[in-house]
């Protein structure tokens, strides 16, 4: 491995995060904060708890997905689209490292920075809620694993955007409805049992359970298959990456 | 000297079935300059770019410092540094920020006394905290060929280095490929200006078409445009050159109403005083004289035309 490659391009790509310090971290933690005061307090105070949780509670794991699941995206996507836009990718492509290198640098920037605002966004929370993690290590876990895999899916994306509406897209067109309808804000045993059966095909739904779970103890779906759906599903990202650089898909005509 | 740089039956068919590279093949001595001439659309900037590994070979090989740049990518591609041809650079980022991150990227370990070098080299150095919108476009290309020569490499890609760049940067650059030259490393550019690989390169190689139709030293061809021509009108027809005039090497031109005398205008002794006494002995009357010359760009035009002739402008005797 050329470490000093991937630290190189991590750093140029944090060294992003803090340039547009307003755009990449204020407004999603603005935006989260809204959630809490619309769902959470307004029509929250008025929805008896759910599963045994405080309904502003019940959200929070959920928000935090949504969250996390946009930004690793949007970031991850915009970062290697960025310098195909440009052409400045000849660079990457000339340089003497290999795809693990290149991934390592940019996914594990983009991975870092969702992170670091998912971390906002509890502490954010922590003020209108009160939060208890019944598992600390599964919800570390939860919370890295998808900032890892969706970040891979972001860089799928940016490879594969043509265009900058092509980049908004997937994050537009799937992956919002399939949080919103991954139950992030209900629980999917409030639904009639066609729809909890159908939901289950819908990959969010495991990881909004498995993260609750750490949260509250409870779960939709059993807490292993969750930990094996956001498994698999990073390994598939892998996989797709892998199959870009080697074939040189959309990068290396 | 031993290439640094081998090239070998390197073909390039694109996906939409364009062919882009038909075969070439090419050795560059380590320490040389050497510039490839051709038109738009010749290949040139696929040939940099398949021996820099943005683009792919369809078949053959290319050895970098004896490396397999596919089998061996790592040493190969730690040997070239490359200046594209457009000004590829990310708007907000800053001259010094931006030259660091090429040298990291190759894996080399910081070096900020090197980057200043670099940087003071290429009259950047003040310029380092200003973002690289805030450029002028020459300073742009500077910013490009500093950041290409951040991680020392022994070769170096300029692709058209000064196209649409004014005079004095132009001078500019051929200083700086100068300079990087006598430091020892080898340089590979590209350029439509004939003018320029007069000016720098050791070697030039013609390429159209994806072929490399010629490489050669620039002295041979600096002879060829030493060439001129002198053509003799005559008053009256003759239907063969007269045998007196046979030494001279002569061509019956214009239905014989015209005679080619083809020389080096560099030499010290042109022949045209002789042949002229030797015309006027032999009883021919001159109507007019006429010189012209054969330029690179003679040369050139006519390989890249590709016509029957190519082969013939190329050896100067037709214009």
């Amino acid at each position: 491995m050329n470490w000093t490659a991937v630290a190189t391009i991590y750093k140029a790509e944090m060294a992003r995060f803090w340039r547009t310090f307003l755009q990449s971290f204020i407004s999603p933690v603005l935006s989260t904060s809204l959630y809490f005061v619309v769902f959470g307090s307004a029509i929250g105070s008025r929805i008896q708890e759910v599963d045994g949780v405080e309904y502003g509670a019940f959200i929070v794991p959920g928000l935090v997905m949504l969250s996390v699941i946009t930004q690793s995206i949007s970031n991850a996507s915009f970062g290697i689209y960025f310098p195909k836009f440009i052409g400045n990718i000849y660079e990457i492509l000339s340089a003497p490292i290999n795809f693990l290198e290149v991934v390592a640098g940019f996914v594990g920037a983009a991975a870092t920075k969702s992170l670091f605002i998912g971390t906002v966004i509890l502490c954010t929370a922590s003020l209108f809620v009160d939060l208890s993690v019944q598992h600390p290590l599964a919800m570390v876990a939860f919370l890295v694993l998808t900032c890892l895999s969706f970040s891979l899916m972001g860089f799928i994306i940016g490879i594969w955007a043509g265009n900058f509406e092509q980049l908004q897209l997937v994050p537009l067109l799937v992956v919002t409805p399939l949080v919103f309808l991954g139950g992030s804000f209900y629980s999917i045993s409030m639904l009639p049992p066609v729809w909890q059966a159908i939901t289950l095909f819908n990959p969010v739904v495991y990881l909004v359970s498995g993260f609750r779970w750490a949260f509250f103890g409870q779960a939709d779906v059993p807490v292993l298959l969750s930990l094996c759906a956001i498994g698999g599903f990073t390994l598939a990202c892998m996989g797709v990456i892998w199959w870009i650089f080697k074939t040189g898909w959309r990068i290396r005509a | 000297m031993a290439a640094i740089l081998s090239i070998r039956d390197l073909r390039k068919v694109y996906s939409g079935g364009f062919t882009a590279l038909k075969g070439v093949s090419l050795d560059i001595e380590e320490g040389e300059i050497l510039a490839l001439l051709g038109p738009n659309g010749a290949g040139k900037t696929t040939l940099i770019s398949t021996v820099c590994g943005i683009t792919t070979a369809t078949s053959g090989s290319v050895a970098v410092g004896g490396f397999d740049n596919v089998s061996h990518f790592r040493n190969a591609r730690a040997l070239i540094g490359l200046v594209p041809q457009e000004i590829t650079l990310e708007p907000f980022t800053k001259v010094l920020d931006t030259v660091t991150f090429s040298r990291g990227l190759f894996g080399k370990p910081a070096d900020p006394a090197l980057v200043e070098e670099v940087l003071r080299k290429l009259s950047l150095w003040e310029k380092r905290d200003s973002r690289i919108m805030d450029l002028s476009g020459g300073m742009k290309r500077r910013v490009l060929i500093a950041k290409a020569l951040a991680h020392e490499p022994r070769i170096l890609f300029l692709d058209e280095p000064t196209a649409g760049v004014d005079v004095e940067l132009r001078k500019d650059m051929w200083e700086i490929v100068r300079e990087l030259k006598a430091g020892g490393v080898t340089i590979i550019l590209t350029t439509h200006y004939i003018e320029e690989a007069e000016a720098i390169a050791d070697r030039v190689g013609v390429i159209t078409g994806g072929e490399l139709l010629l490489v050669e030293e620039k002295e041979q061809l600096m002879a060829r445009m030493g060439q001129k021509q002198l053509e003799v009108q005559l008053t009256a027809p003759v239907g063969v050159i007269p045998a007196s005039l046979s030494q001279h090497n002569l061509q019956l031109v214009n239905g014989g109403g015209a005679l080619l005398y083809t020389y080096d205008a560099r030499a010290e002794r042109t022949g045209i005083t002789t042949l002229l006494n030797d015309v006027a002995q032999a009883g021919l009357v001159l109507a007019d004289v006429q010189t012209r010359e054969s330029s690179l760009e003679d040369i050139f035009v006519g390989l890249v035309s590709g016509g029957p002739a190519s082969k013939g402008a190329a050896a100067g005797d037709a214009a």
